[in-house]
């Protein structure tokens, strides 16, 4: 019976641990669906990108308010689970406060995480008013409406929750070491929970111990389900930031990658030598599909943008279609991308990991064609991604889809396109002409 | 009719035998569209008056296929592309200047990838590089005062991080140059570009380019100035919306200096 919370422990942890990572293959398994894209240039750019952006946080403080509550909870986070370290060797070991021999260190780090815990809850409170109460433009456009709203309180409440539990822990260890309570070793310093002290007033060891497991139980509990909340959550951008800031765009902002297979078309086109009428040789590979019209045909980086995005919803604010009352919403193209891989995911784990056609898409079925018209290409939300997302590519390998598979381009834009076919600009004018503007 | 513009193509420098310090890429909106012409007339008046010995393509130029790649024509862009490409390299051109950023990202940026690799500058950053060797002088009285707001281009600002090139050939003019809250990096876009430029809008509840002004005109400025003949068209109509015509003028940064020369 001496080890039952031991073995209980370790059961929790593999389990909490072991679902996770079925859930990370699934992850990378729906990441690899998406075609293959050549990102292994310029090592040394990608991992001072990540250490900048994603580490750094250099652009989330573009917002301030946003940006400084933003690092308090990610620093808390981060430092906080040093704390959960501990924990788990406690837990799997049986030992009470392993790393207390670290005497005084001990104590500073036992002191920085409750004062970095009230710092979050500080910060969480912010967050929820600015969602809940202010409003926010951006928290409440119509693609947050249903889980993506719940889910943006729901990472509060948990986390809000496992602050105070953390705390309530500390304030019953105090209260007990103070009682010279057996097992309860000084150690730490208190500048938070010793607030919480007074609650707990004439209580007895019995009970006080009772309560301190109970918190430290259904806080490293709370963590391990934090875990696997992960997955089904936006919150995976506290993984997902680091290798999609990696992954980020390095070119220009304005520079769209040309399409290989339409180079070699082209360049067959152009060729004077080239039989016009040779018939395609027995064994050449089925012609590509041009641009994307499911997330298939997006490439994988594209894919990983998807499950990076935390709906934060700075894109669409700086959206000059959003600002003005179109339905285009990058957030939106996001949010659909990876809610139609998900869809495909099930469809795979449904049929033994074959996809089985279910007579959907990405195109219409989740993102229209105004939306993708109305983008005007001015890379501003590409800009205000805090973690180097690219909407503008999504979008513009949908239009490909739709004008080279489909051809169906707004009719003022089917008319530039053969104006330039015609006579080499968009508009209807003699290319012999191109030079009277020198003497008008 | 105003002053007699010398303007030399690259056929009348390949049948002399030499080569021009640079290309000058028109572009389709400078060639055809009424507002941009003026705007090549103002820059050619410029590297007239710095003596640049400069070409165009004339007929032999074509649209660079910017506008038909963002609208998801990836075909007619590298037809394009690899057309133009073909005269560029034909002549042996090494350094393009335009007056259009669009056309300038295209050329900067996708051209590589096709065959044709050439220095591309945007007219405010040539027009910078003849101040800077003291090939070009501008007396700043015209505007002497005067408050002037720059609209910066998303292809050329955000696109490819070129700020100040624009500001510091505006500072000559001895304005006094005013910043909307929005500039640079976070500039909101006109409206133009992606193809917009030929489409009505979708459903919305403003013009793009009716937000932009608004933005502009809260600098309380007495001239907008642009460095893109789209973005000319949209503010342009953006004032006018406003009803503003009357009292703030847009105008290229090519524009203001021709007056200023």
């Amino acid at each position: 019976m001496e080890y039952l919370p031991n073995i209980l422990f370790a059961i929790a942890l593999v389990i909490g641990i072991g679902f996770f990572t079925k859930n990370v293959k699934k992850l990378s398994r729906n990441i690899k669906l998406g075609k293959d894209v050549d990102v292994s240039d310029n090592k040394q750019q990608r991992w001072k990108n990540m250490a900048r952006i994603a580490l750094g946080q250099t652009k989330m403080v573009v917002r301030p308010i946003a940006g400084l509550m933003h690092i308090i909870v990610y620093v808390g986070f981060i430092i906080i689970n040093i704390e959960v370290l501990e924990i788990i060797l406690d837990g799997l070991l049986g030992t009470h406060r392993l790393f207390a021999p670290l005497g005084s260190l001990y104590n500073i780090l036992i002191g920085s995480f409750e004062v970095l815990a009230l710092l979050v809850i500080v910060a969480i409170t912010v967050f929820w008013i600015r969602r809940n109460i202010i409003k926010l433009k951006r928290f409440i456009k119509p693609e947050m409406e249903g889980w993506p709203k719940k889910d943006g309180n729901m990472i509060l409440y948990i986390e809000l929750v496992l602050m105070f539990l953390f705390l309530t822990m500390n304030a019953a260890d105090f209260q007990l070491q103070q009682l010279n309570a057996e097992h309860y070793v000084k150690a730490g310093a208190f500048p938070v929970s010793q607030f919480l002290v007074p609650l707990f007033d004439g209580m007895s060891i019995a009970n006080l111990i009772i309560i301190e497991r109970t918190a430290w139980w259904l806080h490293i509990l709370g963590i391990l389900t934090f875990l696997n909340y992960l997955y089904y959550s936006k919150h995976l951008h506290i993984i997902l930031a680091f290798p999609n800031t990696y992954y980020g765009k390095l070119k220009p902002m304005g520079q769209v990658n040309n399409v290989e297979a339409v180079t070699n078309e082209v360049k067959l086109m152009m060729d004077p030598s080239a039989d016009p009428y040779a018939a395609p040789a027995e064994d050449a590979p089925e012609p590509e599909k041009f641009g994307a019209s499911d997330v298939m045909d997006l490439n994988w980086v594209q894919l990983l943008n998807a499950y990076t995005c935390t709906e934060c919803g700075r894109c669409t604010s700086e959206c000059p279609a959003n600002q003005t009352g179109k339905k285009l919403s990058p957030r939106k193209i996001m949010m659909d991308t990876r809610d139609r891989l998900e869809e495909v995911g099930k469809n795979m784990d449904a049929n033994k990991g074959e996809f089985v056609a279910d007579g959907k898409q990405l195109l219409d079925d989740y993102i229209s064609q105004e939306e993708l018209w109305a983008c005007t290409t001015c890379n501003a939300c590409v800009q205000a991604c805090p973690v180097s997302i690219d909407p503008l590519s999504i979008i513009m390998e949908m239009r490909r889809f739709l004008v080279m598979e489909q051809s169906a381009a707004p009719t003022e834009l089917n008319n530039m396109m053969s104006n330039i076919e015609n006579n080499g600009a968009p508009w209807p004018y003699n290319q012999m002409d191109r030079l009277n503007w020198v003497n008008e | 009719m105003s002053e007699e513009l010398k303007v030399k193509t690259m056929e009348e420098f390949m049948a002399q035998g030499t080569q021009p310090e640079i290309l000058f890429w028109v572009g389709s909106a400078g060639s055809y569209d009424d507002r941009a012409k003026k705007i090549s007339r103002a820059f050619v008046k410029i590297l007239n008056k710095a003596n640049v010995e400069f070409a165009v393509l004339g007929a032999e130029e074509s649209c660079t296929g910017d506008v038909a790649k963002r609208a998801g024509n990836e075909f007619l862009f590298q037809m394009q592309a690899m057309m133009n490409i073909e005269v560029l390299n034909g002549y042996e051109i090494k350094r393009i200047v335009t007056c259009d950023p669009h056309s300038f990202n295209t050329l900067k940026n996708e051209y590589p990838g096709l065959g044709g690799n050439y220095d591309v500058v945007h007219h405010t950053q040539y027009i910078k590089e003849l101040m800077d060797n003291g090939r070009l002088s501008v007396e700043g009285q015209v505007y002497k005062e005067k408050r002037i707001t720059f609209h910066d281009p998303c292809y050329l600002a955000r696109a490819n991080s070129i700020f100040d090139a624009p500001r510091d050939v505006l500072k000559k003019t001895n304005a006094d140059i005013v910043e909307m809250k929005r500039h640079k990096k976070t500039a909101l876009c006109c409206g133009a570009g992606g193809a917009q430029m030929f489409k009505e809008p979708e459903k919305g509840d403003m013009d793009v380019n009716v937000l932009r002004t608004k933005e502009a005109l809260e600098t309380n400025p007495n001239i907008i100035a642009t460095g893109c003949p789209y973005c000319n068209t949209m503010m342009t109509d953006g004032i006018k919306a406003h009803e503003k015509e009357e009292s703030i003028a847009v105008l290229d940064v090519a524009e203001l200096i021709a007056n200023s020369i």
